[in-house]
């Protein structure tokens, strides 16, 4: 019995015992609800420290974190690849960008309109895409971000080549946010609400679903549950994700451009998810702030700078193929 | 009343005849077996029932309804439900996560209530827990309801289906090769285990089986097909004597001599 125990001891060591030690540390509810508390004053005291460059990194990091976690619903929890995210996460700014800047609309009411488009894009890209698997998809998701972005860059309403400027800034209870110290925050609550939508959903009914059609799509099938409703509903979710991220960020810049939501941001955030650890919250959370926090913390090295992140992306995945912070498994 | 009917379905893939003319039909309440050399089309049969599949032509009628071209999820919603000859479980989620995807078709929680997490919902999930667990328990490893379904030892595995399909409380229930792989206490448990789900759930069960010797003790009708055809109908005893079936099975005397 003791030797059985010590074997055991001695094997858990030798195989990543710590990394075990500090998973057990922060599986426990009550040691997590201590790190989300200590992460939260971080976040604010940091703006009484930080200069504008820091707050313009971490707004941005919060940034990528939402768009991952709402990439997440749809490659990490329905399975789903996708390659043109930043077709809704243009959609959503173009639709604030172009109510403000050429209706006046008020910044608040376009996020109904932006949920709203980003609807049907999720359906326009979901609906006939369904039947395909993994490689097809890929290729259909990858048009169908290349689709919006010209369509951007040709339309007369979206601006064209040179896109929208003038996008009025919203205003919250009085104050105009205009400054970077705001959208630090803006982008904070964001993500965290991000964090919050997609805990839920993946703890529920439809969340099982996702997962149930990811790892057997006839045996779900079989018992009950409609895949193509299923998958459409990963498809919408992300996308109103997207979406709303898009309002704030075209808020944030104040002009747009087609260029913005180019085939590589839709590389970019999709490598977040998988970097951190597809259907894993923290670890989406833990890859988009890789995206954004690695690439600064490089500039070191100057020239080099996206080389060493290229490089150190490779060795992250060759080391964790399945992400910084995988999905635990029973 | 027959509670599951089908009238001369044909099923063909490209040039092959899979399932001819074949009729049959599965009373309530009753246990009925569908049995046949290897290849004889069994699977197909239920592929066709389930909605894997579509017959070219023909008619299955299921409690008063046609099932021809429904999704096998409206299908599964109509109370049939089914197991897979190679197990089909969802290998990296729990014993409990899979039986609880068999309530799936009996609630209707979406986005918007697992976001927000009214008294509906958790009630919806309450209720999907117990029956989940009762179905656990009902074939016999509720205390194995956290262990990844992927590690358990394949009798269990087989279990789990089993939990799963009864948690879509079927009025049908389709076992496909149930015996499949088991040693010979497990089957003898599973000969109970079907009688209980007929007597205490009230679930008609229709079975595939190679497994004569438990067809033949826990079947009260059984239909014999060989070549996509109905070769023979009726009890075990009058299955077991039928010269069509015999030969089916063993091959024709002249065969042999020759």
């Amino acid at each position: 019995m003791g030797g059985n125990h010590q074997d055991a001891a001695v094997a858990e060591l030798s195989t990543g015992g710590l990394r075990n030690r500090i998973y057990d540390i922060v599986e426990v509810r009550r040691n997590r609800y201590a790190i989300y508390a200590a992460l939260t004053v971080g976040v604010m005291l940091l703006p009484a420290f930080a200069n504008n460059y820091v707050m313009e990194v971490f707004s941005n990091a919060f940034f990528y974190v939402t768009l991952c976690l709402g990439l997440n619903i749809v490659v990490g929890y329905a399975g789903l690849l996708d390659l043109g995210y930043a077709a809704f996460f243009a959609v959503g700014a173009y639709t604030t960008g172009i109510l403000t800047s050429h209706f006046h609309v008020n910044f608040w009411l376009t996020i109904p309109f932006a949920v709203g488009f980003s609807i049907v894009a999720g359906v326009i890209i979901g609906g006939p895409t369904l039947r395909l698997r993994s490689d097809y998809l890929a290729i259909v998701t990858l048009g169908f971000g290349e689709i919006v972005r010209i369509a951007a860059r040709n339309l007369k309403i979206t601006g064209g080549a040179s896109g929208l400027i003038g996008i009025e800034r919203p205003v919250l209870l009085g104050l105009e946010l205009s400054r970077i110290q705001h959208y630090y925050f803006v982008f904070f609550v964001l993500a965290v609400v991000a964090i919050l939508i997609s805990h839920r959903l993946q703890h529920s009914r439809l969340g099982r679903a996702w997962q149930y059609v990811r790892e057997d799509e006839d045996a779900a099938e079989a018992m009950g549950i409609n895949r193509v409703a299923v998958k459409l509903y990963a498809y919408i979710i992300g996308a109103i994700f997207g979406g709303v991220a898009g309002c704030f960020f075209a808020a944030k810049m104040t002009a747009i451009s087609p260029e913005t939501f180019q085939f590589n941001q839709s590389v970019l955030i999709l490598l977040g998810v998988v970097l951190g650890g597809m259907g894993k919250i923290p670890g989406v959370i833990v890859g988009g702030l890789v995206l954004v926090l690695f690439p600064e913390f490089f500039r070191q090295f100057e020239q080099f700078r996206l080389l060493v992140f290229a490089v150190v992306m490779l060795v992250i995945m060759l080391y964790r193929p399945q992400g910084i912070w995988p999905e635990s498994r029973q | 009343m027959a509670l599951l009917e089908v009238k001369d379905i044909n099923l063909s893939f490209g040039g092959l005849r899979v399932i001819k003319n074949l009729s049959f039909e599965v009373d309530s309440g009753r246990i009925v077996s569908l049995i046949g050399p290897n290849g004889a089309g069994k699977t197909s049969v239920f592929n066709c029932l389930t909605g894997f599949y579509r017959p070219q032509e023909g008619e299955i009628f299921f409690d008063g309804e046609s099932m021809l071209r429904r999704k096998p999820h409206k299908i599964t919603q109509r109370g049939m439900a089914r197991t897979f000859q190679n197990l089909r479980l969802f290998k990296n989620m729990t014993v409990l996560e899979n039986v609880m995807s068999g309530m799936h078709c009996r609630t209707s929680a979406g986005p918007i209530g697992a976001v927000l997490r009214l008294p509906h919902e958790r009630r919806e999930e309450a209720e999907i827990l117990r029956v989940s667990e009762e179905c656990l328990d009902f074939v016999g490893i509720l205390d194995k309801k956290d262990r990844a379904a992927a590690n358990l030892p394949y009798g269990d595995q087989r279990r789990v289906e089993w939990a799963r399909a009864l948690a879509t409380q079927p009025k049908l229930m389709l076992l496909d090769e149930p015996a499949a792989g088991l040693n010979y206490d497990e089957k003898e448990r599973l000969i109970g285990l079907i009688r209980r789900i007929r007597d205490e759930r009230g679930v008609t069960v229709l079975l595939i089986e190679h497994d004569m010797g438990l067809v033949m003790k826990v079947s009260e009708r059984i239909t014999v097909i060989d070549y996509g055809e109905k070769i023979a109908e009726g009890t075990a005893d009058e299955v077991k004597n039928d010269p069509r079936v015999i030969e089916a099975y063993l091959g024709k005397e002249e065969d042999e001599a020759a």
